[in-house]
């Protein structure tokens, strides 16, 4: 795997275009704030210098110490941090006997394919991967729906009650999603007015994930960045507030929408406790509300080849965009750029 | 188009045809599904957090029992326990999870050549599902002397250690496992900071004669303080919620000592087959939502202050 390989031609998101936001929050653990845009996560070497000058650099002892800590770096980072992955991709597919006798003897007793196809077909793999293909589906459209339209409203629209939904939506941002468990779990059970129970709903997980004040922060903050010229003269040209959101101020919103959407696919694929607690049938279950179940009832290696499967789509999507999840961290340090 | 759709003849002021005419009615389209998703999943549950923590529910009979949730809530005797063991969990992640990443960024900022690798490698963990990553690591775990940790340590002599089945040892287990997940997102916000160093303020070290150790100590760490008390509360903040862990790895075992918070308001309201105990649960969430609110707050106003300076 090398760096420059897996980047698009063209990023979704390109660093320059993200105006700085400078927002943080408290929404589930995850903060943000877009630093002063750098084009530095690519594998080319930085134009700037760092805390070595090259005057440094050329001492041949200062070279020689921080070359060897970084190859030892390398060394760490691969055997820490790939190592439990690829001892992963090998238990998929090692008999359960070997896994569990000799788990770091490189297959003494063959291989074993069928660990796969017995995880996708006979244990159900393939339905719960669906499951979980569908929940980050809606949960994204969900989220990026109310971010977008929201965002829309509060930066570009305007009305009187602009400020006080405003106010309201920043205040949730200091509730922490998580000790709402209880409270929102009964308002899924008996959804007020509708009466009805979106449990055993996927609705019962998209909808409650569109609820982040951090997207429609983020959101508003980039629409308040867009030229509003732009706006008047679609306006002028007799563009209504549909017509502006559609077709001038969402194509000018690819970037933020790009980020809204990784942030929303990977932490739905993520998410553990609330569909656990919403989707109580197995047959609708995500991968990850699933896998605990399988412990017990599972062979190791059909386990193994089982989590090996939960994991190809998201290393996947970041291999592929890698350089938008690797800013979204970066927004994670909200300070001053 | 609704604008168009309006009567336009007769203008009069703030009457409800002005009110559409003036892109009013779209404006409440637009605002809609905020307005619905947002009231029904954050601003009620809100609400009805507070109220429910003086109530007593079975999901039919609703009565008011005061502040009776909290008597019951402080008189639990796992309460202490839960308190003490999720403030172990937050100061070992500490420990584990602080300087490692800060050590390795500052390396990684000198990489001249294949930074994005470094970057890739060590952000790889964060992108595993955690409940996958918990899962394998449970297995290595394995207190069996031909467990995956209990063999590398057995090459250099050590152990075999009892990992999660030891009350010692499972606290230390658990956090190891979430640092490893969550290392990666620290070290890519490091580097993000890093880089936004003025390279000025190097130059002017190195003409003042600053050795490398200095430059360390005298500018790039007070460069990164902010980052560092930013990173330092997110972690406070995300390890008082820890659950997934306890939960998957030990179900809060051996004998408690990995009982979180979260997980005890958990089983308070979904560990009863019976029916939970909303209201206690409620209770006990609304004192950790207090707690991390403040620190939300005092986090919020320091990325302002820095953010505007």
């Amino acid at each position: 795997m090398t760096t420059t390989a897996p980047v698009p031609p063209t990023p979704p998101v390109s660093a320059a275009d993200v105006p700085p936001v400078a927002l943080a929050g408290a929404d589930g653990g995850r903060a943000t704030r877009v630093r002063r845009p750098h084009r530095r996560d690519g594998a080319a070497p930085a134009p700037d210098r760092g805390l070595l000058s090259p005057g440094d650099w050329r001492r041949p002892g200062v070279r020689r110490g921080w070359t060897t800590m970084h190859v030892i770096l390398l060394v760490l980072l691969v055997i820490t941090c790939v190592g439990p992955i690829l001892l992963l991709a090998k238990f998929a597919v090692t008999p359960t006997q070997d896994i569990l006798r000799s788990p770091l003897a490189l297959f003494p007793n063959g291989v074993a394919w069928g660990n796969l196809a017995e995880a996708w077909n006979d244990v159900q793999v393939s339905r719960y991967f669906l499951n979980t293909v569908w929940v980050a589906a809606g949960s994204w459209f969900v989220q990026v729906l109310v971010a977008t339209t929201g965002g829309y409203v509060l930066s570009v629209l305007r009305p009187r009650y602009a400020r006080a939904l405003f106010a309201v939506v920043l205040a949730t941002l200091f509730v922490p999603a998580v000790v709402l468990l209880v409270p929102l779990y009964l308002t899924v059970l008996d959804v007020p007015v509708l009466h009805v129970s979106l449990v055993n709903t996927f609705w019962g997980v998209w909808l409650p994930a569109g609820a982040s004040a951090f997207n429609v922060v983020l959101v508003q903050r980039f629409f308040d960045s867009l030229p509003r010229e732009v706006f008047e003269a679609a306006r002028v040209d007799g563009a209504g507030p549909f017509r502006l959101f559609w077709s001038v101020v969402l194509p000018m919103s690819r970037p933020i929408i790009g980020v809204v959407s990784v942030f929303a696919v990977i932490a739905s694929w993520k998410d553990f406790l609330w569909p656990m607690l919403v989707l109580r049938d197995p047959d609708m279950q995500p991968l990850s509300v699933r896998l605990p179940s399988l412990q017990g009832s599972t062979d190791m290696g059909v386990l193994m080849a089982a989590l090996a499967i939960s994991t190809i789509i998201p290393i996947l999507l970041f291999l592929v965009f890698q350089r938008m999840f690797l800013r979204g961290a970066g927004l994670g340090g909200a300070v001053k750029g | 188009m609704t604008t168009t759709d309006a009567p336009v003849g007769r203008p009069r002021r703030r009457s409800p045809a002005t009110w559409v005419r003036r892109g009013g009615l779209s404006s409440l389209v637009f605002a809609l599904p905020l307005v619905l998703v947002f009231g029904l999943f954050a601003v009620l549950p809100i609400v009805r957090a507070v109220v429910m923590s003086f109530q007593r529910t079975n999901l039919v009979v609703t009565s008011w029992v005061g502040w009776e949730n909290f008597q019951h809530v402080f008189a639990d005797p796992l309460l202490p326990v839960a308190i003490r063991n999720t403030g172990w969990f937050a100061l070992l992640a500490l420990v584990f999870g602080y300087p490692v990443p800060l050590l390795a960024a500052v390396l990684m900022r000198e990489v001249r050549r294949l930074r994005g690798l470094y970057s890739a490698l060590a952000y790889l963990p964060v992108v595993v599902p955690p409940v996958v990553a918990v899962l394998l690591w449970k297995f290595f775990y394995d207190a069996r002397p031909a467990g995956v940790f209990n063999t590398i340590l057995g090459w250099v002599g050590i152990g075999p250690l009892p990992w999660l089945q030891s009350m010692t040892w499972a606290m230390p287990s658990l956090v190891l496992q979430a640092t490893w997940a969550a290392a990666g997102g620290t070290v890519i916000i490091y580097l993000a900071a890093l880089t936004g160093v003025p390279a000025e303020l190097y130059d002017a070290a190195e003409v003042d004669g600053a050795s490398i150790w200095r430059k360390i100590w005298h500018v790039t760490l007070p460069q990164l303080r902010g980052v560092l008390l930013i990173t330092f509360i997110l972690q406070i903040i995300g390890t008082a919620q820890v659950f997934l862990e306890p939960y998957l790895f030990t179900g809060g075992g051996p004998a408690n000592a990995t009982v979180s918070v979260l997980l005890l308001i958990y089983r308070y309201a979904f560990g009863n087959s019976l029916g939970g105990d909303y209201g206690e649960a409620t209770a006990l969430s609304l004192l950790l939502a207090v707690f991390l609110a403040v620190l939300s707050v005092v986090y919020f106003r320091l990325t302002r202050r820095w953010s505007t300076s």
